[in-house]
């Protein structure tokens, strides 16, 4: 009891131990979920927007219910960009592949002529490599479209 | 699709809208537009379309609203008009 008194009271304006053991609790499960979202999109409601979403949303309640840099230090500004550019590059590598093996832009039948599943499987198959892309970009994007606003650009304190 | 849910969530998501414009402390107008988007949400849900509520959910009330109090806590909290 004097411990919990003596921690309350050098903890900071706007922090509560309450909240951040939920959202230490709630983050993995968020993950999970997202990832799930992402990777069941191409045959239920859900996708690599919303997957990608909720990834990013994960950080951003990471980052109001700690401080900024919290977040940073799981998920550190470079890789937040590396990952949303490998993401984009996915998404186009793909459908690029899918023209270099003669056929349309994001025809993802083409590819059967490098690993021959068959046209129908790679149909199923391309789409998720597509949405698994997009996921990757929107995270990156929501979570850096947070910390700039959250701190004016600066990457310190945040909120 | 029931036709009297459908007026109900409708009339509730046009008295948010009216709420969200004329009041005048930018947090609550913040609030009352997640509250909006989640009543949108439910709206899409009802009439079938999943994707669009999921997508209404995690963006309209999820990270929008984090992101428009972001923006509030760097500008004044009151509106001027």
């Amino acid at each position: 009891m004097k411990l919990l008194q003596e921690r309350t009271e050098k903890q900071k304006f706007g922090e509560s131990l309450i909240i951040q053991t939920a959202v230490r609790m709630m983050v993995p499960f968020i993950q999970l979920f997202g990832l799930y979202v992402i990777v069941h999109g191409h045959y239920s409601p859900g996708g690599g927007f919303q997957g990608g979403v909720i990834l990013g949303a994960s950080f951003v309640l990471l980052a109001l219910a700690f401080d900024l840099r919290t977040s940073v230090r799981y998920m550190s500004e470079r890789v937040n960009n590396t990952l949303g550019n490998v993401g984009v590059l996915i998404y186009t590598g793909v459908a690029v592949l899918c023209a270099l093996f003669g056929g349309l832009f994001l025809d993802y039948s083409a590819l059967d002529a490098i690993i021959p599943l068959g046209p129908i499987a790679w149909r199923s198959f391309g789409i998720f490599l597509v949405e698994v892309g997009v996921g990757l970009a929107v995270m990156s994007i929501m979570v850096s479209l947070f910390w700039d606003l959250g701190s004016g650009g600066e990457m310190d304190e945040g909120l | 699709m029931i036709w009297d849910l459908d007026l109900l969530i409708l009339l509730l998501v046009v008295s948010c809208a009216l709420a969200a414009i004329t009041v005048k402390d930018l947090l609550s107008a913040t609030v009352i537009f997640g509250v909006y988007s989640f009543l949108m949400c439910l709206l899409w849900a009802e009439m079938g379309a999943v994707d669009v509520a999921f997508t209404e959910a995690t963006v309209g009330a999820g990270v929008s609203t984090v992101l428009f109090i972001a923006a509030i806590l760097h500008t004044s909290r009151r509106s001027k008009d």
